[in-house]
């Protein structure tokens, strides 16, 4: 369970989260949306500890992430960033192993040598793994990325738009990915996202964001209503209903 | 494969090793043997120093054409030196225990590397910013070194002049035991800490994420760079480009930035590159040049080089 208790955060003169309160149970894939700017991303760094705690508490499992051993947190949560910085002349079945880093302190054994192939297997990279990074696309990179994240084996995966750069059929083939981990592996996704619809389809809880607070929270059918996304968003849209999910036509 | 091409590095390192040893021996052997392996020895700490600070250096800030001396820590250090002469005077300054001294400045030079680069590196800057703020602090260091020359006498000047430009010729016999005990435990460390160094090189918040406290490790590499460049800069004088050449050097070699690659590969480079360097220069063409000379205009061309290929990205 993530806990997040009355967090804040300023950045100089912005208020970039405004008491936030939060509660996240095990299991299941949790969408977080909202425009440009409601703090998403810098909640989900606050919850991985990649920034400090100003006010408020958050815990993950009951590990408080400011106290706990950066180590010890780091095989329970992992966390993908957007538009992480990579290092050059790396190849990618390098990287997706620096995922089992926690576990191993980077000895390698068999165990992880299957997890490691297993990961490179889900996520489409098998013709890419002796490739160098910096010899990729982006949305190939992003796969790499994300296939580091699963090999780390955590309970919890956060991930701050994972679909970013990724073309129809791998955004699709990586919301699945989310979803079977949750189902199969019961794991705890959170995950940041710009298409609703992929929200809608593949999360069981919705929280939309805006100038740092949360204003909705629930299941895909109780967020995507007209007047809520109008309020989250600033403009009107259609939500039509296909085969019993909400489909939100926001961009008419 | 790449084990192999280490293999064949340490072999003609160790090559290189034992011709500098024993070409054009002459005179009284064992004399000039002594003074070789001291030599030897000096070079070879003085090259692995420098080839190691450069790699943790370019890893923590996740930049392949830094190099410690760029960002101005040889400039401390020779500021330093220049400030205990002003405090001590010459006199008191040559009497003092080189190994004392030595000590007390790459104290010194931590201290100062953390409270510099600490904060700058905590949030990465972007390699403008990062290369500005190295020369300003190389300027400002060497004007404040300068500022301190003038206002001592003539006489204590020349004590301090010596250690302002690289030579690789003269041998501090005082330094080098120090030297290649702080060199030693370094190589060690680092050596130990090889796959931290690859997940350091993905950057903070990679890092943090796979469980790295980033301030610890960083503060910890920190202070072991700003050892290395005292190591160097007290054995033969301030040299920018050098680590920059070999580590580019070695990368190329091994093809990649896995340390646990990378770190030998940079050491034994720079071994073969000062060591071949100085043969070539002593014997070949008869002490026509100095190696330091050479060396700062190679690595200053491959550091123009790098510079034009990385922006054309």
């Amino acid at each position: 369970m993530i806990e997040i208790k009355n967090v804040s955060l300023r950045l100089g003169d912005t208020q970039i989260l405004e008491d936030v309160s939060l509660t996240m149970p095990k299991g299941g894939v949790t969408a977080l949306v909202g425009p440009n700017g409601a703090g998403k991303s810098s909640l989900l760094s606050l919850i991985a500890r990649l920034q400090p705690l100003q006010s408020g508490s958050i815990s993950v499992d009951g590990l408080p992430v400011d106290t706990t051993p950066s180590r010890q947190l780091a095989r329970t949560l992992a966390i993908l960033r957007q538009d992480p910085a990579v290092a050059s002349r790396l190849k990618v079945r390098e990287l997706v192993g620096f995922g089992r880093f926690p576990h191993q302190r980077g000895r390698i054994d068999a165990n992880d040598m299957k997890l490691i192939e297993a990961a490179l297997q889900q996520f489409g990279l098998m013709d890419l793994a002796d490739r160098f990074l910096d010899n990729l696309s982006g949305g190939q990179r992003q796969r790499a990325m994300v296939a580091m994240a699963f090999c780390q084996g955590t309970d919890y995966m956060l991930l701050d738009e994972p679909l970013n750069n990724l073309d129809m059929l791998f955004a699709r083939q990586l919301m699945r990915d989310l979803r079977a981990a949750a189902d199969n592996d019961k794991r705890t996704v959170i995950v940041v996202l710009h298409d609703i619809n992929h929200a809608a389809v593949y999360a069981d809880r919705i929280v939309a964001m805006k100038s740092g607070c949360v204003v909705a929270d629930g299941s895909p059918a109780e967020v995507l209503q007209p007047d809520m996304l109008a309020r989250v968003f600033g403009y009107g849209m259609d939500v039509i209903d296909v085969g019993g999910a909400p489909l939100v036509l926001h961009h008419r | 494969m790449l084990e192999k091409r280490l293999l064949i590095l340490a072999a003609l390192a160790a090559v290189v090793a034992v011709a500098f040893m024993t070409i054009g021996l002459r005179g009284n052997i064992a004399f000039a043997l002594e003074l070789r392996a001291v030599r030897l020895v000096t070079l070879i700490q003085v090259g692995v120093a420098i080839a190691i600070s450069t790699v943790v250096f370019q890893t923590v800030t996740a930049n392949r054409v830094l190099t410690p001396q760029i960002m101005g820590l040889d400039a401390l250090y020779l500021f330093g030196q220049m400030a205990l002469v002003l405090a001590l005077g010459s006199v008191g300054y040559v009497a003092l225990d080189p190994r004392l001294k030595f000590a007390g400045e790459a104290g010194l030079m931590m201290v100062m590397a953390l409270v510099l680069f600490l904060p700058m590196l905590r949030r990465r800057f972007d390699i403008g910013l990062l290369l500005l703020t190295g020369v300003v602090l190389g300027v400002l260091f060497r004007s404040l070194a300068s500022l301190i020359a003038r206002l001592i006498d003539p006489n204590e000047f020349a004590v301090v002049q010596g250690s302002s430009y690289a030579d690789f010729n003269t041998v501090r016999p005082d330094l080098v035991v120090i030297g290649l005990v702080v060199t030693t435990i370094a190589a060690i460390i680092l050596w130990r800490q090889r796959h931290l160094l690859d997940i350091v090189a993905l950057g903070a918040d990679s890092a943090t994420g796979l469980g790295v406290s980033w301030t610890k490790a960083l503060t910890g590499l920190l202070l072991l760079v700003a050892a290395l460049v005292a190591v160097s800069t007290a054995l033969v004088g301030p040299v920018t480009f050098f680590g920059l050449l070999v580590v580019a050097l070695a990368e190329r070699i091994v093809d990649s930035r896995r340390h646990h690659l990378l770190l030998p590969a940079a050491m034994l480079t720079a071994v073969i590159v000062l060591l071949g360097g100085q043969m070539v220069l002593q014997h070949l063409l008869g002490g026509a040049a100095t190696l330091g000379v050479v060396i700062e205009f190679v690595g200053g061309l491959v550091f123009l080089a790098m510079l034009i290929t990385t922006s054309k990205r």
